[in-house]
């Protein structure tokens, strides 16, 4: 299994060069400041980039893939939302579809039974699973703003204590590191698990799976386990939100790693299937409305196009025409 | 049913049986797809185009081959051909190109392409259908993949690529059906749209596809028939309809001055079981007075373009505005048909439009606006009708289809590329008595395809189009068994074309039809004979020469 193998290598080949860099080398500086920079500016760049390259592509045709009734006849019940008939409600679709997963949720299994007959059971895990990864990563994403910021917001406030209502170890126990963890277990397990994934997954789905998965079991390491001391990290985020360029204060080598990955996942974004976060705003089968017999969209290089005219196939059929008796426009 | 190229319903029964409940058919452990040899044996290829019609196409590279050759005689440059046209199609395609970045082969849209249900091919998966292009397109247009080949799934373009590309573009019928369960939203008929484009440039082709195109563009139609025969075969459609009811109806061609420009599929002029559609439209026409006209020239409502490029498409559709233009008619109505429905509801305003000269539809026998349709100023018939019976215009006696125990198939793009679900179960429920829907993850957005859309309905092909068709013919067999359904009741020119084929394979008894020959059936023409057929003459239930009528 070389495809799940190499990813797990790099990743592992990854999280030793903070450790070799901060143990060895001392190069303290380059990985608190130089690289989470260059980082960040890969990744506003990148994605500006890829968002900016997109978009300057036109879209020819009005192709929204509609899964519900279409506007009609006015006794016609609709669906609006699978079948949105203005941009608004096509604006809803694509946002149920980047929060809720709306498509993943029709999601079914297809069998082969005696008969031979297909059978579809309701399948969600998947549903369940990726929105559990992203929601806990946004969630985990987001209390990290506790390191950056001078006084906490009360919503991310509100969100570390709903986080942690469960209580039950010091510092309070996070239910999104827990959820997290689960959930790329089960994407990765899913991915060996079942032959047909085995077949269609790349070692590009897996590396950042294992990356994800690194950069979280050392956090939540530094948390529960090592508690590393949190003062110097805070101070060192404080710096980097102000885009200052003082030398950090030691910290242990287990938060350069983490901090190390975090960079490489931000670098490796827009260039790699994570560019996805983007791709979902703009996929021309989500975010139109399909009113395309009502409105005519416009295709800004439609081509001319020379096409047989009424009067040129008169001319090759005139005589037989006016024999069956059809009308003709020259006698 | 025997035929060299499709194994017979037993083996292919007892191939299901054995691999049962895997989807895939072989081994794959350890195998990379890309390692998987592309094998054309019988029955799963098409054959290519006929030198003539490339050369009347003004197409690449005509030529004498077959996919089982060895050497399929690529024009030279034609790696750069390819490499260019990929280029300049994400330039011009928004969806190509986020199609091509943003998928994550989460597999969900797996299991969902009939395809891949009916032949186990992994390539069949649409997730590895799409990595065929996108493999080449991250070797090709982007930076860091090309650098770790195997670690990013990038490979070169090579002569076998362009095999594989054929084979697996061609078996996908750009149904629309894994789009529908991407959360990303990515359409592999798009991306095949693109594939066929491309292969079309360097003469990798279908002549099933291109005849048709060859033929549509000299005669209007894709069957090649020429204007006479074009009217004679429905004015004897005309003389079938007075035997079975009495009633002399009576179209007009290419009559200026119309007020409704009436367009369908070739196939409902020239194919059975279209015909008896055809005898439906004319008999509901007839019925309501509809002031309508034929032509012969855009005599086509399908359009294989579709399957061929967007030019092609644009070329082929254009014809439609240029008619209704010159004939002087308000508005046109446009027949069953899956594909043609797609053009018209998704492309034909943007291609061939402003229809200025049109009007916004009213029908003249209602006065409903068609307010859906008042840009493109085209209203499918099942709207129409929909709109007729609702407003009480027509009679009509539903027990006349009591010898037909129905079942409804949507046809994919007018479900997944128009939205058009409820309209033709409202008429369908209105002309018959018993109707039964197939199993809910098999009808509506999440419809299967017939095996044989876009292009791919050739006999040659029959062990292809028999083994996508299953998913489908599965479905049939649960409300046969069920509920002894023994009518399959589509809207799709290629439906009825394909599902015939399909039903005599897998569940014999059942017989296709088109919505509007049960309408045919059900109408109470004025001044009708007393009916004792339907528009087959296949004898109703309960209106024998002894039987008590109403």
């Amino acid at each position: 299994m070389k495809k799940v193998l190499n990813p797990l290598i790099a990743v592992i080949v990854l999280a030793l060069i903070p450790y070799a860099g901060i143990t060895y080398g001392k190069l303290d500086y380059v990985f608190a400041i130089v690289i989470p920079y260059a980082a960040a500016a890969i990744l506003v760049l990148g994605m500006l980039f890829r968002l900016v390259d997109w978009i300057r592509r036109p879209v020819p045709f009005n192709i929204p893939t509609t899964c519900g009734q279409e506007q009609s006849l006015d006794w016609v019940k609709t669906n609006p939302l699978e079948c949105p008939s203005n941009p608004f409600m096509a604006a809803m679709r694509v946002l149920s579809e980047v929060f809720l997963f709306r498509s993943l949720f029709r999601n079914t299994k297809a069998e082969l039974h005696s008969g031979p007959k297909l059978v579809y059971g309701s399948h969600k895990w998947l549903w369940l699973g990726g929105l559990a990864f992203h929601w806990s990563m946004l969630v985990i994403v987001v209390r990290h703003a506790r390191f950056f910021l001078e006084t906490l917001p009360m919503p991310i406030g509100l969100l570390e204590s709903f986080d942690s209502f469960l209580d039950v170890t010091v510092p309070a126990f996070y239910i999104t590191d827990a959820i997290a963890l689960a959930a790329i277990t089960f994407l990765v397990l899913r991915r060996l698990s079942d032959e047909k994934m085995r077949i269609l997954s790349l070692s590009t789905d897996y590396f950042p799976l294992f990356l994800f998965g690194a950069i979280a079991v050392i956090g939540i390491s530094m948390r529960y386990v090592t508690k590393v001391n949190v003062m110097p990290v805070k101070s060192l985020a404080m710096t980097l939100a102000h885009f200052g360029f003082d030398a950090p204060e030691p910290i242990g080598v287990l938060f350069y790693i983490h901090l190390f990955l975090v960079c490489v996942l931000l670098a490796y974004i827009p260039f790699s299937k994570l560019v996805h976060m983007g791709g979902i705003f703009l996929s021309p089968t989500r975010n139109l409305p399909n009113n395309s017999r009502a409105w005519r969209h416009v295709n800004p290089w439609n081509p001319d196009i020379k096409f047989r005219t009424y009067a040129e196939y008169e001319d090759e059929f005139r005589e037989k025409m006016k024999k069956a008796g059809l009308p003709v426009e020259k006698q | 049913m025997s035929n060299k190229y499709a194994l017979k319903p037993d083996e292919l029964k007892k191939e299901f049986e054995q691999k049962k409940p895997r989807l895939l058919k072989g081994e794959f452990a350890g195998k990379d797809w890309w390692d998987l040899p592309v094998e054309f044996r019988d029955g799963n290829w098409c054959f290519p185009a006929k030198p003539e019609v490339l050369d009347d196409l003004h197409f690449a590279n005509p030529r004498k081959w077959a996919a089982t050759d060895k050497d399929w005689q690529l024009p030279a440059g034609w790696e750069k051909t390819i490499r260019d046209g990929m280029k300049d199609r994400l330039k011009r395609f928004r969806s190509f190109k986020v199609f091509m970045d943003s998928c994550v082969r989460c597999g969900a849209c797996a299991d969902k392409c009939h395809f891949f249900l009916g032949t186990g091919d992994p390539k069949n998966m649409p997730v590895l259908r799409a990595e065929l292009l996108r493999s080449v397109y991250r070797n090709d247009f982007t930076g860091l993949a090309k650098i770790l080949k195997n670690f990013s799934g990038s490979r070169t373009l090579t002569a076998d690529v362009i095999k594989e590309w054929h084979m697996y573009f061609n078996q996908c019928t750009e149904c629309r059906r894994c789009s529908v369960f991407c959360p990303m939203g990515i359409d592999t008929a798009e991306i095949t749209m693109m594939a066929r484009e491309l292969l079309n440039l360097i003469g990798v082709n279908n002549n099933w596809i291109l005849a048709p195109v060859a033929n549509c563009n000299r005669t209007g139609n894709h069957l090649g028939i020429e204007p006479h025969t074009f009217e004679q075969n429905i004015m004897s459609m005309v003389d079938d309809i007075e035997d079975v009811t009495g009633v002399k109806v009576n179209p007009t061609f290419n009559r200026k001055g119309a007020e409704i420009l009436f367009i369908t599929p070739s196939g409902d002029v020239f194919g059975d079981p279209g015909v008896y559609t055809m005898m439906g439209y004319l008999l509901l026409f007839h019925h309501i007075g509809l002031d309508y006209t034929i032509s012969t020239y855009a005599s086509e409502g399908g359009n294989f373009g579709m399957f061929t490029s967007n030019e092609m498409m644009k070329k082929i559709n254009a014809k439609m505005y240029h008619e209704a233009k010159r004939l002087g008619v308000k508005w046109i109505l446009g027949g069953e048909c899956g594909h043609m429905w797609r053009v018209v509801h998704q492309y034909m305003n943007t291609m061939n439009g402003p229809a200025d000269f049109l009007k916004e539809p009213v029908s003249p026998i209602t006065g409903t606006k068609f307010t859906n349709a008042k840009a493109t100023k085209m209203v499918h018939i099942a709207e129409f009708t929909a709109d007729l019976i609702k407003h009480g215009k027509l009679k009509l006696d539903p027990k006349r289809n009591d010898h037909l125990r129905t079942t409804f198939h949507d046809s994919c793009n007018v479900a997944r590329g128009m939205g058009m679900l409820e309209e033709p179960r409202y008429v369908l429920n209105k002309v018959c008595n018993v109707f039964h829907e197939m199993p809910e993850n098999t009808i509506r957005e999440q419809t299967f395809c017939c095996g044989s859309g876009s292009g791919l309905n050739a006999e040659e092909f029959m062990d292809t189009r028999m083994r996508g068709g299953f998913p489908r013919a599965s479905a049939v067999a649960h409300v046969r068994e069920k509920h002894k359904v023994d009518s399959l009741v589509t809207i799709c020119a290629i439906d009825r074309a394909s599902l015939p084929a399909l039903m005599r394979y897998w569940n014999p008894g059942v017989t296709v039809y088109g919505l509007h020959e049960l309408v045919g059936n059900a109408l109470i023409m004025k001044g009708e004979k007393k009916r004792t057929e339907d528009l087959r003459e296949n004898p109703m239930a309960g209106f024998g020469e002894d039987d008590d009528d109403e």
